[in-house]
């Protein structure tokens, strides 16, 4: 199905929903949000992208291969577990970086936390992409 | 001491993110094999701190017990690991003769990794949602086993493993929530404490069958089992050995763990039930067996007859029963594994594991046939072997209850067990093959060769080591039978107080 | 409010029991969506029901105040949810698969792993189960949708 409408229109929304899906990545932490969810609306951004067009577009679009994305979403998500030994902690264990930390102000917090959400995050995205393009392409 | 406990899973699962990563080159097959050795020497390095400490345990991101992630490994669990690594090991090298460059394209060793991760993190958990999140894990990566590369025999017996699987997942689910909800806890130590608590016992003993039923499934225990052998002979035989050796086995883990630790409030009506489906599944699975002309379908059907043996270790719930069913489950793991690579290599030189279409091995690959014949008779209980060891506990355990019936089924389902092996081997190895060919050995590429036996000698040795000197292991599944029966140090470990 | 959702997850198992005994795959695939979000009502409910007050600690508390939901189940719920909608979109796939290559999703007709006529030398335990003979099977199918409305009328009550 091709419609004008549909293909102008997918362009913006595509771009959109990427942007607002790091978006929710990032506001994980403390607000609703984080990587599962903004794996599911970057997910959504492809998607649409298939509708609008077709699978083999949207896979030239993506470059790599998404179940390559969601294996590496794993592999993220298992080191930032990892990251607790070197601190002697148990697996998994979060650990926090301060960056401009000063008195009586925290600076800008970076924890392995968001690394483990950048892991979900990737393979929330891949594994669904997988996944819907299969079936796309079946059907 | 956590890294101790996290290593077998976390070995397989970043293996198989670098298998998937590099699987269109031979180094991904290569990071497998590396993998699963790695993974053996963690594996016992654990087995080594639990000899050490008898049970130790482990939270994850320093949450403490009852309200975190708990890993766990008594001797129950340490050797289930260390099994599951030998069996993977065996399974993956044997994988780098059998599976065809196109499924490992698809990113066949990726599964099998994420899968041996699933089997070791059931094991390991001391926590009821995260066993489930362990099955489910290995639910799927199972699923992508056998159904990768899409045959139609493959997708008919894979709808009817997936369909029926869901559903004991989904009733295990159910059993979790309502155990959650009048104990309001679900680590394994914890509910060890909090069923003693509850006072609706009828409610527990209704949540117990509910588990029970699910884990049934999973360990294809006698009304349940029918997913098995509509699909454990469709994938390639490396899977079915994994399958066969790995799957049902933590479904029968499931079931001692929780019959043991959590359940084991109302022993005369839960493990009656058990002692029965025991006796069903044993004679059933054996029957099946007999009716089959597959080499692999009977192999299957024979593994619903061995689950038989280690749930009624576990039903008869003395010291002795629950030796035994630690000793056949390690046993059944090495041989059920091995039989199949063997039925592998007869499919490969002779053709087919059809034994109508098969023979000529004993003439032609006399080594083939001398190592069918020592998992063969392990697997029928034959004195020198493993399986003679095993079987000799649950019927001694048996006899020592005075349950002259439940003994005799056991006997008798080994007689029949031999009758199915003799009947492998007179249309197998001993006949001429049918369409003439002559199925050796000495035709296979020298390093095929060595990759699809190496898995065989191995396992064989194993068996025999175990049934020459069975006094350590016997020694080793007592200590883990009296750990079961008595889980004080399981619990204290975990919580970390005195209950 | 607890009998209510007592009462929906009994229907929700109730019909999820007669899809799944349907031969048509299909069927059985969405009493199983049923199914398991039934199971995910039950890990809910287990959790008691305290409405209206979610369980967030203010600033500067280390504990939250006053009577607050359980958040543990619905942490369980929801990745119950995430597991098993994956495993549900598997499932799918496959079924579909195995449709079009084995052109039917009727269970009965999926013998292909299991062969009926496997020589055999003794008798099959049930003979008569084993042939799937499409006049006997056809008044079933009818008898199956007979029934439908009944079980909608107490979906509805």
């Amino acid at each position: 199905m091709q419609s004008l409408i549909l293909t102008t229109a997918t362009r913006l929304l595509v771009a959109l929903l990427l942007v607002f899906s790091i978006y929710a990545l990032l506001r994980g932490h403390n607000l609703p949000g984080g990587g599962f969810i903004g794996g599911l609306i970057g997910a959504t951004g492809f998607i649409l992208y298939v509708i609008a067009t077709s699978v083999s577009d949207a896979r030239s679009a993506l470059r790599v291969d998404p179940t390559n994305i969601a294996m590496l979403g794993v592999g993220i998500a298992a080191l930032s577990g990892i990251m607790g030994a070197f601190a002697g902690d148990p697996f998994l264990t979060g650990q926090w970086l301060f960056l401009f930390a000063a008195e009586g102000e925290k600076g800008l917090p970076l924890s392995s936390v968001l690394v483990f959400d950048v892991g979900v995050y990737l393979a929330v995205f891949g594994g669904i992409l997988t996944l819907v393009f299969a079936m796309e392409e079946e059907i | 001491m956590s890294w101790i406990l996290v290593n077998p899973i976390l070995i397989p699962l970043v293996t198989a993110v670098l298998a998937y990563l590099f699987r269109t080159s031979p180094a991904g097959r290569w990071i497998s094999v590396a993998g699963t050795v790695v993974l053996l020497f963690a594996s016992l390095i654990l087995m080594g701190e639990v000899l050490e400490h008898g049970v130790i345990a482990g939270q994850m991101s320093n949450w403490q017990a009852p309200f975190g992630i708990t890993l766990v490994a008594d001797y129950l669990g340490g050797v289930m690991v260390v099994i599951t690594a030998i069996t993977a090991m065996a399974t993956v090298i044997y994988t780098l003769a059998e599976i065809p460059e196109r499924l490992e394209r698809l990113g066949f060793h990726a599964l099998l990794q994420v899968l041996v991760a699933a089997v070791c993190g059931a094991f390991l958990t001391g926590d009821l949602f995260n066993l489930y999140v362990w099955f489910e894990v290995m639910l799927i990566s199972s699923f992508g086993l056998l159904v990768l590369g899409g045959s139609k025999e493959q997708l008919d017996g894979g709808i009817k493993y997936v369909t029926l699987n869901l559903v004991s997942t989904i009733m295990f689910l159910s059993g979790i929530g309502l155990l959650y909800g009048i104990t309001g806890t679900l680590n394994m130590a914890d509910l060890h404490l909090a069923v003693r608590e509850v006072e609706n016992a009828g409610l527990l003993t209704t949540i117990a069958v509910m588990f029970m039923v699910a884990f049934g499934v999973k360990a294809a225990l006698f009304p349940l089992f029918f997913w098995l052998p509509a699909s454990y002979h469709t994938p390639p035989v490396a899977v079915s050995a994994i399958f066969a050796g790995l799957l049902t086995k933590v479904g029968v883990y499931a079931l001692i763990r929780s019959f043991t630790l959590i359940f084991d409030q109302d022993v005369t009506f839960t493990h009656t039930i058990l002692l029965w489906l025991a006796v069903a599944t044993m004679v059933t699975g054996v029957l099946g067996a007999a009716a089959m002309n597959d080499f692999r379908r009977i192999l299957s059907f024979h593994i619903i007859s061995q689950i038989g043996y280690m749930v009624l270790g576990l039903a008869l719930f003395t010291p002795l029963g629950l030796v035994g069913a630690v000793f056949y489950l390690v046993h059944h793991i090495i041989v059920k594994a091995n039989l199949f690579f063997v039925a592998g290599v007869a499919k490969r030189i002779g053709g087919s594991t059809d034994l109508s279409r098969l023979g000529g091995l004993y003439a032609h690959a006399p080594l083939l046939a001398f190592l069918f014949l020592i998992p063969a008779f392990s697997l029928a209980g034959f004195p020198p072997l493993s399986g003679f060891w095993a079987k000799y506990v649950v019927v001694k355990a048996a006899l020592d209850l005075e349950m002259w019936f439940v003994a005799g089924a056991s006997l008798a389902v080994g007689l029949l067990t031999i009758y199915s092996m003799t009947k492998i081997w007179g249309a197998a190895f001993w006949p001429k093959h049918p369409d003439g060919i002559k199925p050796r050995l000495g035709d296979l590429p020298a390093g095929e060769r060595v990759a699809l036996m190496a898995p065989i000698v191995g396992l064989a040795v194993l068996t025999c080591i175990i049934g020459l000197f069975p006094e350590p292991f016997v020694q080793f599944a007592e200590t883990s039978a009296e750990q079961l029966l008595d889980p004080t140090a399981y619990v204290t470990t975990v919580l970390g107080v005195q209950p | 409010m607890e009998l209510l959702l007592a009462l929906t997850i009994g229907v929700l198992m109730a019909s999820s029991v007669y899809l799944m005994l349907d031969r048509n795959v299909i069927r059985f695939l969405f009493g199983l969506i049923l199914l398991s979000n039934a199971a995910n009502l039950v890990i809910f409910l287990s959790g008691r029901l305290t409405a209206g007050a979610p369980p967030l600690i203010d600033e500067g508390a280390y504990a939250p105040t006053g009577v607050v939901a359980n958040a543990l189940p619905q942490a369980l719920v929801l990745t119950a949810i995430v597991i098993g909608f994956g495993l549900l979109a598997f499932t799918l796939a496959l079924v579909y698969r195995t449709y079009r290559s084995l052109g039917t999703v009727n269970s009965d007709e999926m013998r292909l792993a299991e062969p009926v006529s496997a020589p055999r030398t003794t008798p099959h335990p049930d003979p008569t189960a084993a042939p799937g003979t499409p006049p006997a099977s056809d008044p079933t199918l009818d008898k199956t949708d007979a029934t439908t409305t009944p079980t909608g009328g107490e979906a509805r009550a």
